[in-house]
Parts: C-alpha cells; structure tokens; sequence
C-alpha cells in the first residue's frame, strides 16, 4: 500500500456521532412529546410540537454530520450543554402552565402562546424594534459623541475643567429620567425630548470617564511627543485621545445600559412607538403573552447592542489583550 | 528664512551646548527646593559627556531644562549659540523608563517623531533602518507589552535615533537593566554614538558606566547640584573595563562622590 492510500482511508472511515448533540436531539424529542402526548389543561395551539420535533431531527442531523465538519464550525459543539439544558427549561415552563396550570392564567403564559404571538404579531414587534433602535441610536450618538468631547475639554483646558466640574458634580448624579416631565414640555415632540434624555443618559457617564481617563494619562508621555516635535493637536490626538481610550469605553458601556432604561421609560410616558410603548399597550389590554414577547424581544436587542460595543472595543483596543483580561 | 536643507549640511553632526549659570528650584509643600545651584559648563560637539552624582541631585532636572521640557529658573542654555526655550527633534530624550506608547506597535512608536513633524512621506524608510540598527528588526509588528525590559529600551532608543539628533539626551537608560544587559547595551549606545556623530549628555550614578562610556565625565555634588569636578577620559574606543586606567580613575571618582572609604 502506498503513503496516499492512507488519509483517502482516513476520510472515508465512518465518524461517530457528536454524544454531546445527540443527547441535546433526544432532549428536545422527550419535551416534544410531552408537549404533544400530555392533555393540555386548556385549548392551545398545537403548532408548537411540530416546532421542537423539527428542532430534535435537526439536532440529530448535526451529530451525524458533526464529525465531518471543518474545525471552525466543529464549535458549535461546545453549546450542547445549553440545548439539553433549554429542552428541559420549556418543558419544566410547559408542564407549570399548559399541562397542569400550576401557575396561574392569564399571568403567566404556556410557551405556545408565546409563539403564537411571534407568529401573529411579528410585523408589529419589528417595527417596533426599528423604532427603539432609531431613537437609542439617535440619542446615543449625540450623547456619547459630545460626551466624549466635552470630557476631553474638560480634562485638557484648565479652564473648562474650573467651569466644568461645578456643574458636572451637580447634575450628573441626578437620574436622566427626573428630567422626563420637563424634557416631555420643552421639546417640540416626545420623540426629541426622548432623544435629548438618551443623550443625557448616556452622555454624562462617557463624559466623566472621558475626563478620568485624560487626567490619567501619564506626563512621561507628553514629554515623550513634545521632545519629538509634536505640536498641541498632535498631543491631543496622538497620545491624549488613545491612552484615555480603555476609560473612555468604560463610560460607553455605562451610558448604553443607562441609555437603555431611559429609553424604555421614554417610550412608556409620551413616545407613541417602540417596545417600551409596546410592553404599556399590551398590559393595557392585559395581553401578558405580548408583554412577556416584547420583554424578550428587548433583551435580545440590548443585548445584541452590548456584544456589538464589544466588538468595536476589542476592534479599537486590540493593543490592551495580554496587559489585562477582560 | 534660511534654507533648512542647506543648514542641515553646514551644521557638524553634533550639537554644541552652553549652560550657563543655571539655578533651578521646585517648589515642595509650599517651599523653594533648590535642585541646581550655579551650573555652567559646555559642551563641544561630538563630545560624549557623563553627568554623574548622587541620585536626586538634580542631574534630571538639568537634562529636561536641556530638552527644553521645562525653563530655567535663571541662567540659560544654548543650542548652537541658540538659547533654549521649547523642545526640538533634534534634541531628544531617551528617559530611564522606555515608555513606549502602549496602544501603539514597536514600528509606530519608532515612527512617532516622523509623524510629529509630518515626514512620513519622506522619510518612513528610516523607520526600518532605526529597527534594524538597535537590533529589533524582527519585532516592528509587536507591541511593547510583548517585549523585554531591554528590547523596550533598544526600541525607546530606535524612536529617538529615527529623527537624525544632533543632541541625545540619555537620563539613566539602563538603570532598570539587569547587569549584562546593561554591558552589551552600553558598548552598543557607544557604537552608535561613534558612528552617527551626535553629541550625547548621559546621566547616570553608575561610576563603571560613566567612564567606559563617555569622553568627559562632570561630577556632581548632593542636592543642590554643584559641579565638584570635570574629568576628560583619555582612552580610545573600544575600551576595556579591565584597564586598569579606569580603576585608578574610579577610586578618584568614588572620592569625589564622598565613597572614599570604601574604596
């Protein structure tokens, strides 16, 4: 036999099947059958079995083909812990409410229910995701960007910091949301007073962590440049702007996440759109699937926002990996 | 307006310097600190001067008056007849910490002096050679976190070097060093210092150091800076630290610095 016939050998050897996804398969068939075999305590829709057989056959599927998989993909592996574990999460959620209505209608909801408004309402959910996304976009960018500025003014020239400060200590404490009644008369619409809130949301953090971090930037470093020639803007935007860069970050992500409930409380008091209105209209109608839809909807997108701060931080900080772990 | 490409080809490679009765205070807790007391020497160009003392005479403080980072107190420095006032690429500072620019690669930081003074364009390929000559050829793409204590120095000296000094100012550069680092280092500063033309100002307290590598040495006293002696070194390159003209000259030098009885 020759050297070549060896690897043509290897690739043509049947592979097992991943354990891990395979377990994750039989996990999803069982709650599927529960769902579809066990008396339902009220009328439900009975599209949601169909669903999570389909997802036990897919999961099958990719243990059978796993193994042959390129390494890149092969990682998917590493969730079948989290599949097992959310087969038994629904069927624990089904058997308290559907099966035996353990916990009680109409507050909380069986999982079917929940899907049947993805299914119904979905047209209703994206739009209203585009409209807290446009409006946290909006706000957020004003508010970081002159944030952003007006600590690097503030840590720069000692005369804005003389003036700055005073004012900075007394309103930054003060939660942006006290300023909703206000804000709600003084601006033309809701949605730019909406606005002007997110902005001071999240501003006022990017701004104080802004100036820390220009304040700590160390002398040794402006020696460094001046000696070397550089002029004032060269200082500024050469060593100023990224060795304060790492607690700049820290006031973005502090300004997104209070960006985040101002903007939900916004759209609960005068924006007439968004998932803050969404969540205020479906309890106004005592529509709890809705509620519960929407909540997730929001977490998903506060969430997917936060992962892609990361993203743009470990893009822009690349230079921090193996000085410190985050 | 003169022409920068003619002067740049009448001046020597080495700048030469002036100090001229310097007196220098800081102000600690409210007081008046005097770190430098009456300091006046010159330099010619191309010389290689040690400026040894005690730590925390004031011998740093003189380098950044030197650099132009600070302003005197009263006296004045002058650069090639020119009184110092602001600091110029062509008098640059390799300071004892290498403080390379962290968010920056070893290649960037070397390029910083070119960025500054915006000659990039024409000038990036001394980038490379700067690498190259401090022996970090290999490592233009890694960042300074990445390096050794001695690899960071070499790149800190690759950032000054890159923009042609007429003046390098060392302020204890091999002070955090471990021994044989600092050997190889200082034949290697001598090296480039030999080839290159510029006159170098190195502070240092290390007495060994100070007269294997520099043409003159000026000893300091304790706080408030005087000068207590001017000593050329009559020794070509490449020296030999076994000569025993530098024991002789270390024992002279180790009792100026009040060490005598050791010695």
């Amino acid at each position: 036999m020759s050297d070549s016939a060896l690897p043509r050998y290897a690739l043509a050897a049947p592979q097992r099947p991943w354990p891990g996804v395979l377990l994750a398969a039989a996990a999803w068939a069982a709650a599927g059958a529960a769902i579809r075999f066990w008396p339902d305590e009220a009328e439900y829709t009975r599209t949601l079995a169909p669903i999570v057989f389909g997802i036990a056959v897919a999961l099958s599927l990719l243990a059978a083909i796993g193994p042959y998989l390129p390494e890149r993909a092969a990682k998917v592996r590493f969730a079948a812990p989290w599949a097992v574990a959310l087969a038994i999460a629904l069927t624990l959620w089904e058997i308290v409410t559907a099966k035996t209505g353990y916990l009680p209608r109409p507050f909380f909801v069986p999982p079917q229910e929940l899907m049947g408004v993805f299914i119904d309402d979905w047209a209703k959910l994206l739009e209203c995701v585009a409209h807290s996304v446009i409006l946290l976009a909006s706000g957020y960018a004003l508010g970081s960007s002159l944030g952003f500025l007006t600590g690097l003014a503030l840590g720069w020239s000692k005369a804005v910091g003389y003036w700055g400060h005073p004012i900075l200590r007394l309103i930054g404490p003060l939660p942006a949301t006290a300023w909703l009644p206000i804000a709600f008369f003084m601006f033309p619409s809701s949605w730019s007073a909406a606005v002007f809130l997110i902005a001071l949301a999240s501003g006022l953090p990017v701004a104080i962590l802004t100036w820390s971090g220009v304040s700590a930037v160390g002398g040794a470093y402006y020696d460094i440049a001046r000696t070397l020639g550089g002029s004032p803007r060269f200082l500024v935007l050469k060593v100023t702007i990224p060795a304060a860069m790492p607690s700049v970050f820290v006031g973005l992500f502090m300004g997104l996440s209070a960006s985040f409930a101002v903007l939900v409380v916004a759209e609960m008091m005068g924006v007439k759109a968004g998932l803050g209105w969404y969540l205020q209209w479906a309890q106004g109608w005592a529509a709890y699937g809705n509620m519960y839809a929407a909540l997730g909807v929001m977490a998903v997108m506060c969430s997917t926002l936060v992962t892609l701060l990361f993203q743009v931080r470990g893009r822009l900080l690349a230079w921090q990996k193996g000085l410190l772990r985050w | 307006m003169v022409n920068p490409a003619t002067t740049e080809t009448a001046l020597p490679a080495g700048m030469a310097l002036e100090i001229d009765g310097i007196r220098h205070a800081f102000t600690l807790e409210g007081r008046p600190l005097p770190v430098l007391d009456d300091v006046s020497f010159s330099v010619e160009p191309g010389e290689f001067v040690a400026l040894l003392g005690p730590s925390g005479c004031g011998k740093s403080t003189l380098l950044r008056l030197l650099a132009g980072l600070e302003p005197p107190d009263h006296g004045e420095a002058r650069a090639d007849g020119v009184a110092i006032t602001a600091p110029d690429p062509s008098r640059v500072v390799v300071f004892q910490d290498p403080t390379l620019f962290p968010w920056r690669t070893v290649r960037a930081n070397v390029a910083l002096g070119l960025e500054a003074q915006g000659l990039m364009k024409t000038r990036a390929y001394r980038i490379d050679e700067a690498l190259e000559r401090v022996g970090l050829g290999a490592f233009g793409n890694v960042y300074p976190h990445q390096l050794s204590g001695g690899m960071a120095q070499r790149a800190a000296l690759a950032r000054a070097l890159v923009n042609d000094p007429r003046l390098l100012i060392l302020d204890e550069p091999l002070g955090k060093l471990d021994s044989l680092t600092r050997m190889s280092m200082q034949s290697e500063i001598v090296d480039l210092w030999r080839r290159d033309g510029f006159t170098t100002l190195l502070v240092t307290h290390d007495v060994e150091e100070a007269l294997f590598m520099a043409t003159r040495v000026i000893v300091f006293s304790e706080r408030p800076a005087r000068i207590t002696a001017d000593i050329a070194i009559a020794r070509d390159y490449p020296r030999h630290r076994s000569d025993p003209y530098f024991a002789d000259l270390k024992r002279r030098v180790f009792g100026l610095l009040g060490m005598d009885a050791t010695w």
